[in-house]
């Protein structure tokens, strides 16, 4: 999500550079919060209340972030078998167990130093079953305060009242008292109406930034790239000013890139041609992300639009802002509208759309070992997306920080195959059905 | 009277029955009887009793059912109660059915709420998210406004209104019910030489596809019977079955843990049967009774949040002193993200209280039986020598 700290021989530009000071700043408030006494909340990406834990003066830890960090640095797949030797079933969420195995090593965080342990787990129940677990299993280690709150999932593609009355009411009656016993600071909404205001105005360039992808060729690439730039919406920064400086910088950057007619920017420098536009479905593998990434520049594939940047809130599909003037139904209706929140038809017709818009060449998932939640149904998906937009699609499988589940030969002969496709179809052949 | 052995055995033919004929033949009986299809773990069954439809337990294929169309719907990587589920749908094995309710246990059965309106777009579907908070000013409130929101689309399948009195009397109904339910399983808690837990499983599989009258009916003739039957006392542990509230095991596994040596004692097999611990009030709004029941008198398994930490693994443990029981198997199918991600806090909680447990993992078509048998077997050993020594 926000690993721009990682890949030290990437070009930097200096969107990345500021969300590099960003996250290190992060890390090392996190990490000296026992010296500087200040309150931690461990949360989701999906469902992630950023606005409201920085009224009470708390920081903001994420587990999957975590996860992720560990992934691109390789770390992850011991801390894998080590919650699997603790008796972590092999079948679950590898998220899970990386964050639990890095806990049995002492909760390093990437800037070397220990995370301390959270003064508060916020159990956004956003999106996906396994949070729920996650943090009873974190609760059951740390032994500190949970804050529940359950987000009824959109199953007839809609928030009713009754959905966002009862999120409402438990931010009201459950989590903000909560928040302010642990923190001790008393809750002051005209300063989460100060956030959100700034949340709003970081979305709007966000928002921008994605639908530059309709560009051709597009100035961005909305999978590899996009995981860097929804890095400050998605994580401890929405809400703050950095957030807008940093999608500011980027917009600026970026309008640069349409003015000169540039592709975007990968490790390896500028992409030259743009021969395949693709919307893609599902998380990227962490473990070889770099290794993944090459297959499609090298093919001169460029994703333009993906799910997974709508996994920690959905900004462009329906236009959602978060709204000063109802701070808590905004609150609400966010974790409501989070990309996974959202029912199988819903998500068809958003890929459908994207597909439209952004005058993709195919559709491609990659289905994620562990995530139930983004992979069950996925194959449907597919069909159906094929069959509304006649476009060819394909289906790889790799997971998210297990290396062991990512196969570089078996992903890069199906993408090859996959642009072989693409190529045929529209030199006026038939391609067979879903590579 | 009817023996044991016959009531079973219809019990049995109801269980292979994959084309779940004694429903088609309820709904036969008249054009204007509805089924309405619904998945583990719990759906008030007690609101579509209440306009004369049939509640249809659907737990996937089990071991009888090839699944050829439903793996072309699912990676290898995911459990195989949808895969056989979807095979139910696409075979047409369930084309009978007006509606189906999907319960909120995890994101997979979640997801198939949507591919069922995808694959099925004028059947009533409807993904019933019951509360995780359960405070009754907050998570009772939304879970009225949600009972009623399932009220109001049962309505359009059937074409009018339900009463509130229709519903306090089939609360009435299910209330008795589950008073059998509970009447059979501390039978089998006390004298489970004379219930053996494969048979209590087919009694309560036969609640899946009977109208709920029926299905008390037959648990009452059981009862009786089975309490006027002499079979052997066996030297068996005591055992909890934890772990199988969605995709069901295959028979012969339940057969193979007794015949390893232990007496099944409690399970969470069919929970929707006693989901609700005590009897809903008859009087009032019905709705709010049947919230209330769900927040303050439920029972727990994986798909629950426990709000308060020190509560995790109170309700197994309070099982395993309740029903005497000297220790628990873990079985969970394979890839079922609640039950193996709740194991490890499962685990932990009887670790500190000394009480041992195994674990092992199937699938509802699992063919081999014998490593289960020999694992069990070998837990029951353990168990008999330890309570020896002690």
């Amino acid at each position: 999500m926000s690993p721009a700290d990682i890949n030290e021989d990437v070009i930097k530009e200096s969107s990345m550079l500021k969300q590099k000071e960003m996250i290190s700043a992060n890390y090392e408030k996190l990490t000296s919060a026992p010296e500087t006494g200040q309150k931690v909340a461990s949360t989701y990406v999906p469902g992630n209340l950023n606005e409201l834990i920085m009224c009470f003066d708390m920081l903001n830890n994420l587990p999957e972030i975590n996860a992720i960090q560990n992934g691109m640095r390789k770390q992850s797949g011991a801390m894998i078998q080590d919650a699997e030797k603790m008796g972590h079933s092999e079948d679950v969420c590898t998220y899970v167990k990386a964050d639990i195995g890095n806990m049995a090593k002492g909760a390093i965080a990437p800037n070397g130093k220990p995370m301390p342990v959270p003064d508060l787990l916020m159990l956004s129940y956003t999106g996906c079953f396994t949070f729920l677990k996650w943090f009873e299993l974190l609760r059951d280690q740390y032994g500190c305060r949970t804050a529940m709150l359950h987000v009824p999932y959109e199953g007839d593609g809609v928030i009713t009242a009754n959905m966002r009355d009862y999120v409402v009411k438990q931010l009201k009656e459950e989590v903000i008292p909560t928040f302010e016993e642990v923190s001790g600071v008393k809750f002051d909404i005209d300063r989460l109406r100060e956030n959100l205001k700034n949340s709003a105005k970081a979305e709007e360039d966000f928002v921008w930034v994605l639908e530059s992808a309709k560009n051709k060729p597009s100035p961005i690439d909305a999978y590899f790239g996009g995981v860097y730039y929804v890095g400050p919406i998605f994580t401890a920064f929405r809400g703050t000013t950095d957030a807008i400086d940093y999608y500011k910088i980027l917009r600026g950057e970026i309008e640069q890139r349409i003015a000169s007619g540039q592709g975007p920017i990968t490790p390896e420098g500028e992409m030259k041609e743009e021969k395949y536009r693709l919307v893609v479905e599902g998380p990227p593998n962490w473990t070889s992300f770099r290794e993944f990434w090459k297959m499609f520049y090298d093919e001169g594939a460029v994703v333009v639009s993906s799910t997974y940047t709508k996994v920690g809130g959905v900004y462009d599909y329906d236009g959602f802002r978060h709204d000063p003037d109802n701070p808590l139904e905004s609150l609400a209706d966010y974790c409501l509208g989070c990309y996974t929140n959202r029912n199988l038809p819903m998500r068809v017709d958003m890929i459908e759309k994207a597909m439209e818009e952004y005058q993709a060449d195919g559709f491609l998932i990659n289905s994620i070992k562990s995530c139930n939640s983004f992979s069950a149904g996925q194959l449907m998906m597919m069909r159906e997306v094929e069959n509304r937009t006649g476009k060819p699609a394909a289906f790889i499988e790799t997971d998210l920080v297990d290396p062991r589940y990512f196969s570089p030969a078996n992903v890069k002969n199906r993408l090859e195959s996959y642009f072989q496709m693409i190529d045929q179809k529209r030199a006026g052949g038939s391609p067979s059905r879903a590579a | 009277m009817k023996n044991t052995s016959e009531i079973i055995e219809y019990c049995q033919e109801l269980y292979e029955d994959i084309d779940f004929t004694a429903t088609r033949k309820w709904k036969d009986a008249d054009p204007a009887r509805k089924v309405v299809g619904y998945m583990p773990v719990y759906v008030p069954r007690e609101l579509m009793h209440a306009g004369g439809i049939l509640s249809l337990g659907i737990l996937g294929g089990g071991d009888s059912m090839e699944v050829i169309h439903g793996d072309a719907y699912y990676q290898s990587y995911i459990c195989r109660i949808p895969r056989s589920t979807i095979e139910l749908a696409v075979t047409k094995r369930l084309d009978f059915v007006d509606g189906m309710l999907f319960p909120s246990i995890c994101d997979v059965i979640r997801n198939l709420s949507g591919m069922w309106k995808l694959l099925m777009p004028d059947v009533y579907v409807r993904y019933f998210d019951t509360p995780q908070n359960f405070i009754s000013g907050i998570g009772g409130d939304y879970y009225v406004n949600e009972l009623r929101e399932l009220k109001e689309g049962l309505e359009g399948i059937i074409g009018r209104e339900i009463t509130d009195d229709q519903i306090r009397n089939s609360i009435a109904v299910y209330n008795e019910n589950r008073r059998l339910v509970n009447a059979v399983y501390d039978f089998r808690t006390a004298e489970p030489w004379k219930a053996p837990s494969w048979e209590v499983y087919l009694l309560m599989r036969a609640g899946m596809v009977l109208p709920v009258e029926e299905h008390s009916q037959l648990m009452s003739d059981y009862l009786a019977a089975a309490v006027s039957e002499d079979k052997p006392m066996r030297d068996n542990c005591r055992i909890i079955l934890q772990g199988s509230f969605c995709e069901q095991p295959p028979l012969n596994l339940i057969k193979s843990i007794e015949l390893s040596g232990c007496y099944i004692v409690d399970d969470d097999y069919m929970l929707v049967t006693r989901w609700l611990l005590e009897d809903v009030p008859t009087d009032g709004d019905p709705l709010v009774n049947l919230s209330e029941a769900f927040i303050k008198h439920s029972g727990e398994t994986a798909a629950k949040y426990v709000p308060d930490a020190a509560d995790k693994g109170k309700f197994l443990i309070n099982a395993v002193k309740d029903k005497a029981a000297e220790g628990v198997i873990f079985a969970a199918p394979s890839f079922c993200d609640p039950a193996l991600l709740d194991r490890p806090m499962m685990a932990g909680a009887l670790s500190r209280t000394d009480i041992p447990y195994i674990s092992f993992k199937y699938a509802e078509n699992s063919g081999q039986m014998q490593p289960i048998r020999e694992q069990a077997g070998t837990f029951a050993d353990t168990i008999k020598l330890w309570s020896e020594a002690s």
